[in-house]
C-alpha cells in the first residue's frame, strides 16, 4: 500500500487500475494515453498523472444531466465523435448520463421522470451541461421541453447542480440565436441562472478534449478549473490562437497569404489578410486541436473566425476582412477607403482655401509695418 | 512697436515635437500594421515584427508625451493652460470663436489676434486630445491581449467588455485617419497665420518667441 502511494506520488498509474480498465476492453496503453492528455491539457504537472487515474476510479460516480435548448447538437456530436474515441468512452463508461435527449433510450414521460429522480436524489450533487441558449422573449414559449419553458427548465436544474457547464458559444455567451436582432431574445445560461456556479466552454463547437478535461478536473480536485473574467477555464482559454499558432513565424516575418490557392497560401503563410480572428481569439484550438488531434481550421488553410468569443456572429463579421464593416456607410466601404477619403477631402478643402486666402490682400494684420525691400 | 513675448515654454514645444514625430511614426507602421502591403520572400525576415516593436515603442513615448502636456496645462503660463483650451468658458473667449469662422469663411476681413491660441484652434485642439485619449486608451487595450493576465489586460479590460475588440480595432483605425487629416489641416492654418498675422507663428512652435504688436491685440 505504501508503495502504491508513492507510485501515485510520482506519477505512474498504480497497476490494478490498469488492470480493471482492461477488464473493461480499454487498453493499458489507451488508458495512460488518455491521462497524459488530460493532464497535459489541464497544464498540470505530469506527477499528477497518478492521482487522476485514481480519481476517475472512485466509486462516486457523478450523474449528469445534459440539457440542450437553443443549439443545433453540435457540441454533443463533437463529444460523442472527436477526440481519442477512447477519452469520451472512458468519461461516458465512469459518469452516469442520465438524462441527454440525443441519447437516451427513454422518451417522454419516462425521460422526464428520469431527470426528476436524478435531481432529487442527488440534490447539490450532479453536474449539469448545458448546450444552446436560452430564449426569454414572450414568456420563453420559443423553446418548449415537456410542456415546460427552457428559461424554467434551466433555473431549476442548475440551481440545484452542483456545478453547471456551459458547453458551446451559444450556452455560453448566447451564439448564434443572440446575434442580432435576436428575435426569441436568447441568453447564455450564466444570465438565465445568475446564482448557479457555470463554468463556460464557448467554442462552435466546443472542444470534447476541454470538456473532459475540465470534467476530470472536477473529479480530481472536487472543483471546476480556475476561470478568467468570462468565466472560462483559463487552462483552455488563457492564451490568444495567434500567440500560439503554427503560422505566426510568417506573421512576424511579413508573409501573408492575399488569397485563397495563391502562392503564399500554398506555402502556408499567415492567413492574417484573410481575415483570420487569431489575434483577438482566446482559445487552446493550435495546441489541442479538433478530431483526434487531426487539424483545426487554420492548419486547413481557413482564417480562424473567432467562434469562441462573445456575440462572435455580430463582432467577427466580416469573417474575411481584418475590420468590421463602418456602420453608416455602403457595405464595400472599408474604413480605409472612407480615411483616406477624409485625408484627401481634406487637403483639397484646405488647398482651395489656401488659394483663396493667398489672394486676399485686405486681411493682413501689420500690412503697414511691413517693409518691402527693393 | 513691437515686442518679442515668450509664449510657448519648452515642455509645450518638447510634448509637442515627441507628438509629431510620435504620429508619424504610429500612423505608418499602424497602417501597414492593419494593412500589410510589402512583399517579403524571405522567411527569415521580421518586417511585422519590427513594425510593431516600433509602434509600440512609439505608443509609450507618445502616451508620456500626452499625459505630460495634459499635467502641463496646470503648471503652465496662461497659453498653456487648460483655460486655454476651452474658449467657451468665457464671454470673450466666445466672441474669439465667431471671429475666427467667420474669418476662415470670408466672412470678415481680419483675423482677431490673440497672442497664444486662437480660439477656433484652441477647440480644434480640445477635441484632438479627446481623439488622442481615444487612440491611447483602444491602443493599450489591443496590445494588452497578448497577455491576458497581465497589467495592461487588467487596466483595459472594461473596455474592451463594453465595446468588443473589433470595434476598438474599427476606432483606432478611423481616428487615426481623422489625426491624419488634422495633422493637414494644422500645418495649412500654421502657415496661413504665419502669413497673415505676421507674428512669427510657424518658428514659435521652435523657439517659443512671439513677435506682438500691442496695438493689434
Amino acid at each position: 500500500m505504501q508503495k502504491e502511494e508513492q507510485h501515485v506520488h510520482d506519477g505512474m498509474v498504480p497497476e490494478d487500475i490498469l488492470q480493471r480498465w482492461e477488464t473493461r476492453g480499454v487498453s493499458r496503453r489507451d488508458f495512460m494515453k488518455f491521462c497524459s492528455v488530460m493532464t497535459a491539457t489541464l497544464a498540470l504537472p505530469v506527477t499528477m498523472m497518478g492521482k487522476i487515474a485514481e480519481a476517475i476510479e472512485g466509486d462516486n460516480r457523478p450523474p449528469v444531466l445534459w440539457m440542450e435548448f437553443l443549439g443545433c447538437t453540435g457540441d454533443t456530436e463533437a463529444f460523442l465523435r472527436a477526440n481519442q474515441p477512447t477519452a469520451t468512452e472512458i468519461i461516458l463508461d465512469y459518469l452516469s448520463i442520465d438524462y441527454h435527449e440525443t441519447l437516451m433510450a427513454a422518451a417522454g414521460h419516462q425521460a422526464e421522470e428520469a431527470k426528476r429522480q436524478t435531481m432529487e436524489k442527488y440534490k447539490g450533487k450532479y453536474i449539469a451541461i448545458v448546450e444552446g441558449s436560452i430564449p426569454t422573449a414572450e414568456g420563453g414559449i420559443h423553446c418548449t421541453v415537456g410542456g415546460n419553458s427552457a428559461l424554467n427548465i434551466v433555473r431549476e436544474v442548475c440551481g440545484d447542480a452542483a456545478v453547471t457547464i456551459a458547453v458551446g458559444s451559444c450556452a455560453s455567451f448566447g451564439g448564434i440565436p443572440a446575434a442580432a436582432p435576436n428575435p426569441t431574445g436568447a441568453i447564455s445560461v450564466s444570465k438565465a441562472v445568475p446564482g448557479a456556479t457555470v463554468m463556460n466552454l464557448p467554442g462552435c463547437p466546443l472542444n470534447a478534449t476541454n470538456l473532459t478535461a475540465a470534467i476530470v478536473h472536477f473529479l480530481t480536485f472536487g472543483r471546476l478549473p480556475a476561470t478568467d473574467s468570462l468565466g472560462r477555464p483559463k487552462f483552455a482559454y488563457g492564451k490568444r490562437i495567434h500567440d500560439n499558432c503554427e503560422r505566426r513565424a510568417h506573421f512576424d516575418a511579413g508573409q501573408y497569404a492575399e488569397g485563397f490557392g495563391d502562392a503564399g497560401h500554398r506555402q502556408g503563410w499567415c492567413l492574417y489578410k484573410l481575415g483570420c480572428k487569431g489575434p483577438e481569439t482566446f482559445h487552446n484550438c493550435p495546441t489541442v486541436r479538433y478530431n483526434e488531434g487531426t487539424s483545426w481550421p487554420v492548419q486547413a488553410g481557413h482564417g480562424c473566425i473567432g467562434c469562441s468569443e462573445p456575440q462572435f456572429w455580430d463582432t467577427m463579421t466580416p469573417f474575411y476582412e481584418r475590420l468590421p464593416n463602418v456602420p453608416g456607410f455602403g457595405v464595400e466601404a472599408t474604413a480605409d477607403k472612407i480615411g483616406l477619403g477624409i485625408a484627401a477631402a481634406t487637403a483639397v478643402a484646405f488647398g482651395a482655401h489656401g488659394v483663396a486666402s493667398a489672394l486676399r490682400k485686405d486681411d493682413n494684420s501689420d500690412a503697414d509695418p511691413v517693409e518691402k525691400e527693393g | 512697436m513691437l515686442q518679442i513675448r515668450y509664449v510657448w515654454e519648452w515642455p509645450v514645444r518638447l510634448t509637442h515635437w515627441f507628438n509629431v514625430i510620435s504620429i508619424i511614426a504610429l500612423a505608418v507602421t499602424g497602417i501597414y500594421i492593419g494593412n500589410p502591403i510589402i512583399s517579403v520572400p524571405e522567411t527569415g525576415s521580421f518586417v511585422m515584427g519590427w513594425m510593431r516593436v516600433v509602434h509600440f515603442g512609439f505608443a509609450y513615448l507618445f502616451s508620456v508625451s500626452v499625459i505630460v502636456r495634459l499635467l502641463w496645462m496646470f503648471f503652465g503660463n496662461e497659453y498653456a493652460s487648460w483655460r486655454a483650451f476651452m474658449p467657451w468658458l468665457t464671454k470673450e473667449g466666445w466672441s474669439h470663436i465667431v471671429g475666427t469662422f467667420c474669418y476662415y469663411t470670408f466672412l470678415r476681413r481680419k483675423v482677431p489676434y490673440v497672442v497664444g491660441h486662437n480660439a477656433l484652434a484652441a477647440m480644434a485642439y480640445s477635441f484632438v486630445f479627446l481623439l488622442f485619449a481615444v487612440q491611447v486608451i483602444s491602443g493599450f487595450s489591443l496590445y494588452g491581449q497578448y497577455d491576458p493576465n497581465g497589467l495592461w489586460a487588467s487596466v483595459t479590460a472594461p473596455f474592451l467588455s463594453l465595446f468588443s475588440n473589433q470595434v476598438l480595432r474599427l476606432t483606432h483605425h478611423m481616428i487615426t485617419w481623422l489625426l491624419i487629416g488634422f495633422a493637414i489641416h494644422h500645418v495649412y492654418s500654421a502657415w496661413l497665420m504665419d502669413v497673415k498675422e505676421k507674428n512669427g507663428t510657424l518658428s514659435s512652435i521652435f523657439g517659443g518667441y512671439k513677435f506682438i504688436d500691442p496695438k493689434d491685440l
